[in-house]
């Protein structure tokens, strides 16, 4: 039987970066709210110790902070002539699990889309006709612009401490900066990373090459800040311990050093860890949220009345609760009707990874942000005229970790085992590095999110289906930007080099990327969106949703500044208007 | 928690705000009880009950803490106004007497865990008013075992005895020489505040030295450091503005509240009016210094000082930094820290072993955490790094053996001898 408890202002479903910020701004607007999360209670002080916390074994391999296949897990299938089957160990992407989500987890790279990106799919007729337009692309413009954005992309990136070089303040292009990057009001607030030797050459020949290369903006600090909520974090020590695990060191922005701290101590705000929402409730006529429903973890089932229901779940796990709870209407890829599940989008990992000689890169003082990057060959930056796609990357040169199990670099042919293959790992550990480019991927007819007709939870909900697959222009853009990266691998001064060109099908078991994106993509018609400008459902006024499932389609950058800067555009307007006016804040 | 409630919480710290403990007694004589409740929640944060008067996760002011002494542990009481098991039967008189004469209703003495030596100095009036404020709790009922110490400790009527050597009932007496914010501070120090009670040495019999007040005692196997204005290890080079603000927000000067102050920070200096902060911290430099002289510092090329910043290179430095001078907030600036230079390392041998976290206050949220170390540096090799930072970048103390670390790690670990 469902227990029904006192109604509260706001429930929200999740408690990683979106979560934790509606949370703490709404308490402080003067509301009850309650943050309902599935994994446990995690804090940098017990649960990524120093003593404990760089241990490469328990989290990089065995995923100890990251989500359970048991908890939750997908059915995945490259088309829809296939029959899915359930990802039964994560691997192409790595969705986090407890307070403070994949914001625990992640490296720390923290862009701004590119103004072009807000507005792809005019700005690319406009420049090139319709002829340039992939076949079945699904491409839409955002329904919000680069300068409505910049504001909350600059509240983000404070809240944060980002360390960067701008490189265009008011419209004035500043030295070191990136020169492609939208006007922004102000600097980053802390100064770029130190680079390293390899670094240092890949800025050189980009720039030798008439390139424009800069620091990455990046969530590990260079230096000691505070942020505007009073929470302080120290710089980075180069340590190498980012993507799979928590900092110890209060150096790597996450919800523990960023929002938390502030947050638990509002007296109306209430988290409750390892609960795991299963649907939102709606009224008798479908049009408003009631609240929500969750099972704790004695299996025991509460209904939570909220007059607001927050969605800020992992992205993939907002577009599922969707379609669980029935607001908005599914994606049917057989008639290209219907709004959610549509528009999925991943990214796609391609470039050269380049062999010195006499040369010690260190690699294991690293970061996960730490890394030079250069945008000439992302979104519109470049003619894409002569070469027939769509999109583009962020071509970087970075080292994430150096660490002793896991980077093992050697080249293309070694033994995968045995003395030949020691041999080579010990010549190469110092002397490779890798020019990459995470590149965008289009949203498309044929890639979808849908439930899975077959399997099932433990709690007897189907699992989500995944219709994924690399499409003829990603790939085509993909493999022109591993040439770029060679091309780039080879003036630093490689003596060899490799390419690496995008792998298709594409396969879910190695590591790529945990940038999804789409599924309850926000747009201007309902139609062809989930969620109007503002992030509501267009649906269900009283449900707003947040993370990447609201991207219309992927960039060529990590997507998380984007996802903050959505949050506090969000917010702005549950502030200002919904609050004072509950209702549609967009009329259909 | 509903609406009306957190709205009511908001009032009620908003008031509290308003109110400055030593507020004119035109306050007292208004007959809103609200007011007087008010204000003895405020002196009821300075006297920092709910510290000892709670027990880990309990109720607060339910009692149930097992207060550590030199003498055994003493469960402290249930005060809220339980009929049975807290002070609900109680009258004001019955109030003031404990905290002025250290005794219960029926007459039999109370221990000096209850600090009555400095609650002695409280006014009538200002006890009526936390009297007023543990009425308005809610009652709680939880028993307590009081007779937890042992033989011959737990003979309540050798406290007669104690009293009689050690104890001087009376009021807080003004200086009239002095201004009237150095007194306000001298008897919120002296009196609620008890500040000597950790801060003081103690008497082989758990009584103050009182010849050596506020020089810097050892509970619970934590440093208090020097609070007179001592230079060497004390106050000397604070200002008046840097020991507020570290009463406030639990940072200054490079320092984060941790071990016991910690909770003093949490519980109540940082709940408490400015102006009464500000008293505080104008009393406790003025009133003069006392201490050891600086010794001369170990020599760098000392073998135990090597060993030191070896192991300070590669355990310490990420976070204290090279040269000693820590993290702004997050990381506490070792050179130069005065609880490095104290006569007694208790609190850097303790903090190695077991690790400590920071005061968290509302203006500095983030209470960074220093892990334990204890589980894979051995009682040489802690001397030698505690040793080292004794001695390093200025500050000079006398150096650490490994018997001292020893001993300490027995009783915070319960590591056998």
């Amino acid at each position: 039987m469902v227990r029904r408890l006192p109604r509260k202002d706001v429930a929200i479903v999740g408690l990683g970066w979106t979560g934790s910020i509606m949370a703490l701004e709404l308490c402080r607007s003067g509301l009850d709210v309650v943050a309902i999360e599935r994994g446990p209670w995690r804090d940098t002080a017990t649960d990524f110790n120093i003593g404990t916390a760089p241990d490469e074994l328990r989290y990089a391999v065995r995923h100890d902070i990251f989500l359970r296949t048991r908890q939750e897990t997908l059915t995945m299938r490259n088309n829809s002539s296939q029959t899915a089957l359930p990802i039964r160990r994560w691997g192409s992407f790595l969705p986090g699990n407890g307070v403070g989500g994949a914001g625990s987890h992640w490296n720390g790279q923290t862009w701004r889309f590119l103004p072009d990106d807000f507005r792809l799919r005019s700005k690319m007729i406009e420049r090139y006709g319709e002829g340039i337009m992939p076949e079945g692309n699904q491409i839409q413009d955002w329904p919000m612009s680069y300068d409505e954005l910049e504001p909350f992309y600059d509240k983000f990136e404070y809240v944060l401490g980002i360390s960067g070089k701008a490189g265009n303040i008011k419209g004035q292009t500043q030295a070191g900066g990136n020169p492609f990057e939208g006007s922004r009001e102000r600097d980053y607030p802390t100064p770029p990373m130190k680079q390293g030797y390899s670094q240092e050459l890949f800025m050189k020949a980009a720039a030798g090459m008439g390139l424009h290369p800069f620091p990455r903006p990046s969530a590990n600090l260079s230096s000691a800040y505070t942020n505007p909520y009073g929470c302080s974090m120290a710089p980075c020590t180069y340590c190498g311990f980012c993507e799979r695990f928590g900092c110890s060191n209060y150096s790597k922005s996450s919800p523990q050093t960023c929002v938390l701290p502030a947050l638990v101590r509002e007296p109306n705000f209430e988290a409750r860890t390892e609960c795991e929402v299963t649907k939102v409730t709606l009224s008798g006529d479908g049009k408003m949220a009631t609240g929500v429903v969750y099972v704790d973890a004695n299996g025991e089932e509460w209904e939570q009345p909220a007059d607001l229901v927050l969605l800020c779940a992992y992205g993939l796990f907002n577009v599922r609760l969707m379609l669980l709870s029935g607001i908005g209407k599914p994606y049917d890829a057989g008639t290209g009707e219907g709004v959610v599940g549509r528009n999925y989008a991943y990214q796609t990992g391609s470039g050269a990874t380049a062999f010195f000689d006499n040369v010690n890169f260190n690699p294991f003082a690293a970061a996960g942000s730490l890394g030079a990057a250069l945008d000439d060959y992302n979104s519109d930056n470049f003619d894409h005229g002569p070469h027939g796609f769509v999109g583009g990357a962020s071509i970087t040169n970075a080292y994430t970790n150096g660490r002793p199990i896991m980077y093992r670099p050697t080249p293309r042919g070694t033994p995968t085992w045995g003395s030949a293959w020691k041999k080579a790992v010990r010549e190469t550990y110092q002397r490779v590095t890798n020019v990459g480019a995470q590149g965008s991927v289009m949203s498309y007819r044929a890639n979808y999110l849908d439930l899975d007709p077959t399997y099932k939870d433990e709690l007897g909900r189907p699992l989500m289906r995944m219709t994924f697959d690399y499409q003829p222009n990603e790939i085509k853009m993909a493999n022109w930007m591993a040439e770029r990266c060679e091309a780039i691998a080879k003036a630093m001064g490689a003596k060899t080099t490799q390419i690496n060109r995008l792998n298709t099908p594409w396969n879910v078991v190695p590591y790529q990327s945990t940038h999804n994106t789409g599924g309850t993509v926000t747009g201007s018609d309902p139609k062809t969106s989930v969620l109007n400008r503002y992030l509501q459902s267009w649906d269900v006024p009283n449900v707003f949703v947040m993370g990447a499932s609201t991207f219309p389609q992927n960039a060529g950058y990590n997507p998380t500044g984007t996802v903050g800067a959505l949050t506090y555009w969000a917010l702005d307007a549950i502030q200002k208007k919904y609050l004072k006016s509950p209702g549609a804040l967009v009329q259909q | 928690m509903n609406k009306t409630r957190v709205g009511h919480r908001l009032r009620l710290r908003h008031l509290l705000a308003a109110i400055l403990l030593t507020a004119p007694s035109a306050a007292l004589a208004d007959s809103d009880n609200y007011v007087e409740i008010g204000r003895g929640k405020a002196l009821a944060t300075a006297g920092d009950c709910v510290a000892c008067h709670t027990a880990p996760n309990g109720t607060p002011f339910a009692g149930g803490l097992a207060l550590q002494t030199p003498f055994g542990a003493i469960m402290t009481p249930n005060i809220t106004p339980d009929n049975a098991t807290g002070i609900g039967s109680w009258s004001a008189d019955d109030f003031a007497r404990a905290l002025h004469e250290g005794r219960r209703p029926n007459g039999t003495r109370l221990y000096p865990a209850l600090p009555y030596p400095y609650y002695t100095r409280v006014t009538r009036a200002d006890a009526d008013a936390i009297f007023a404020y543990l009425r308005s709790l809610e009652p709680v009922s939880n028993s307590v075992n009081r007779s937890t110490l042992p033989f011959p400790f737990n003979i309540r009527a050798s406290m007669a005895v104690w009293n009689a050597l050690f104890f001087t009932p009376g009021e807080f007496k003004p200086d009239p020489a002095k201004s009237d914010e150095y007194n306000r501070g001298a008897y919120l120090v002296e009196g609620l505040g008890h500040c000597g009670a950790c801060h003081t040495p103690l008497n082989a019999l758990g009584a103050n030295k009182n010849d050596r007040h506020f020089e810097g005692g050892v509970v619970d196997h934590w440093t208090a450091p020097n609070i007179t204005n001592d230079s060497q290890a004390g106050l000397g080079k604070w200002s008046v503005d840097e020991v507020v603000q570290y009463l406030k927000t639990g940072q200054a000067r490079g320092v984060l509240a941790s071990g016991p102050m910690k909770d003093v920070v949490e519980n109540s200096t940082s709940r408490m009016a400015d102006a009464d902060l500000k008293a505080m911290a104008v009393y406790l430099k003025e009133r003069g210094a006392a201490g050891s002289p600086a010794p001369t510092p170990v020599a760098a090329s000392d073998s135990r000082m090597k060993v030191g910043e070896a192991i300070f290179v590669d355990t310490c430095a990420a976070c204290h930094v090279r040269s000693g001078e820590g993290i702004p907030r997050v990381f506490p600036k070792l050179a130069g820290a005065t609880i490095a230079t104290q006569d007694d390392p208790a609190s850097l041998i303790h903090v190695v072993i077991t690790g400590g976290q920071a005061a968290a206050t509302a203006t500095h949220p983030t209470a960074p955490t220093m892990p334990s170390f204890g589980f894979r540096l051995s009682d040489e090799q802690i001397a030698a790094v505690v040793t080292y930072v004794r001695n390093s970048w200025g500050n000079a103390a006398a150096p650490v053996t490994a018997d001292a670390v020893k001993a300490i790690r027995a009783k915070v670990t319960g590591a056998a001898d």
